[in-house]
């Protein structure tokens, strides 16, 4: 039997350990849990040693020290204190003397603070902020003014379709027309299909439908977030047409999830079916 | 000195960095090179704190003989087996044919895979209790998952095959939704997480946040 056939029964096995929980917790999924979890410690020991300890550390102070011991001074010394710092951080083991390991902790901490404020304040802030405000219209030199006209009629009009629609819906519960949920969801239909109509017909037109949406959801998802003033009157209308957009934010992160998951599995149901069983091609 | 120190140590290094971005030239830019090595090393020995960690409570549950002892005595095996393999390989432990690799492909990643894949099936039991058309948001969510779902498997083919070809109506909603919707929500909660990690960022440089410090 060669390596490959004994690597493929090991990896059915552990496969339907793993998959027998969904039957109830029994002692051969813990098992391959078990070594689930043993393999993957000893997997990033590993890779750690190699990729970080040995490629960043031993390379660089080694040499320096020795040339040390030669009388020059090598800056690369100074990863002497990274190496001290290392070994403070596993000294957590030791419970009597575990405090010492908040001083590499805190490298980390004030380290990874000053990146990550400079870096989301930079991409995460201020140039999705700069993606959002861009301008409505933006006619092409080459495009007359009656056929300018036409394309702002025409898109101001699925506009007004759009915000006719997320007004019955949103300002609806507050009048005398008390609409029922599948009028609510009809118009929200009705507007999400203007959306769709309206994205396409600017895509290739000079307004920026896309762009005026995206800025809408932006600000109510924003105002949504801030909680420091009552989500009453206005302000509670846009912060109530965040949580929608916010919704189907989710809403699609989670089919994307569903559809990732999916997959793995369909992989080893594939890989039971055919690279073991052999009983499909 | 137990806290004092800590807290000096992270001001310094968060400082450090600041000023690299906004000076990025000699020495500072070194600095940072410098600094960001020491992360990585650092990081590297906390992830091997959390791995002797785990094999340090394993050796106690078997020389206890604690409750289900046998399954920590798996875990020391394949721990002692994976880690061994990889550092006796040398620097290129994660070449094709190494034992490392052989590992890797047979045990790890099947184990891995079928672990996640497990989660299809949590994942359906969930979207039945959050997909349930409650009220208008949950509404909101369980059509938005079921129109990107289908904008992105055969359902146009199935559906609307009597269509033109070039047609593809789920799949344009799915990209309206992918495109502009979901666009809209994701940089909104961007840009909020930004501003919040800005404001704990800054709490920590300047000192105001230091439970990570613990409590002794």
């Amino acid at each position: 039997m060669g390596s490959d056939l004994i690597g493929v029964w090991i990896a059915a096995f552990l496969t339907l350990g793993i998959m027998s929980f969904l039957y109830k917790d029994n002692p051969w999924y813990k098992f391959s849990e078990a070594i689930f979890v043993g393999l993957s410690a000893g997997y990033w020991f590993a890779s750690l040693f190699w990729q970080s300890l040995h490629a960043k550390f031993w390379a660089n102070w080694s040499p320096a020290v020795q040339s040390l011991f030669q009388g020059q001074f090598d800056y690369n010394l100074l990863y002497t204190g990274a190496g001290i710092l290392g070994l403070m951080m596993l000294l957590r083991l030791i419970p009597p003397i575990g405090w010492i390991s908040r001083w590499p902790l805190s490298v980390v901490v004030g380290g990874t603070a000053g990146l990550y404020l400079i870096n989301y304040l930079v991409s995460n802030a201020v140039r999705q902020i700069g993606s959002t405000i861009q301008p409505v219209v933006t006619f092409p030199e080459s495009i007359g003014w009656i056929n300018s006209g036409g394309v702002i009629i025409g898109n101001v009009l699925v506009f007004a379709v759009l915000i006719v629609s997320l007004g019955f819906i949103l300002f609806g519960r507050n009048t005398t027309i008390d609409l029922p949920t599948p009028t609510k969801l009809f118009f929200f239909l009705i507007a999400l299909v203007a959306c769709a109509l309206g994205t396409f017909y600017s895509l290739s037109m000079p307004l920026n439908l896309t762009g005026l949406i995206i800025f809408m959801g932006v600000f109510c998802g924003l105002i949504y977030f801030f909680f420091s003033k009552e989500h009453t009157g206005f302000f509670g209308g846009a912060a109530t047409v965040g949580t929608w957009f916010l919704m189907v934010t989710f809403g699609a992160s989670f089919g994307y999830t569903v559809m990732s998951r999916m997959s793995l599995l369909i992989g080893r149901i594939d890989f039971l079916l055919v690279e073991w069983l052999k009983v499909v091609n | 000195m137990r806290r004092e120190i800590p807290l000096i140590i992270t001001a310094t290094v968060g400082i450090a960095y600041i000023i690299q971005y906004f000076i990025p030239h000699t020495p500072f830019d070194k600095v940072e090179a410098l600094f960001s090595d020491w992360l990585s090393i650092i990081a590297a020995c906390a992830i091997w704190l959390g791995a002797l960690n785990l094999l340090k409570l394993s050796f106690i549950n078997v020389s206890k003989r604690k409750k289900d002892w046998f399954f920590s005595l798996v875990i020391i095996m394949s721990w002692l087996t994976m880690a061994m393999v990889g550092i006796s390989e040398g620097p290129g432990f994660q070449e094709p044919g190494t034992k490392f690799d052989w590992l890797y492909n047979n045990v790890y990643t099947p184990l891995s895979a079928t672990m996640f894949a497990m989660l299809a099936f949590y994942v359906a039991s969930a979207s039945y209790r959050a997909f349930r058309a409650r009220n208008f948001q949950a509404t909101l969510l369980l059509v938005a998952a079921f129109l990107v779902l289908s904008g992105r498997v055969l359902f146009d083919e199935i559906v609307f095959g009597f269509l033109p070809a070039d047609w593809k109506i789920l799949s344009t909603i799915s990209d309206f939704i992918m495109q502009v919707l979901n666009t809209a929500g994701q940089r909104a909660i961007l840009i909020g997480i930004a501003l919040g990690t800005v404001s704990t960022s800054l709490r920590i440089i300047l000192g105001i946040e230091r439970s990570y410090l613990g409590s002794d």
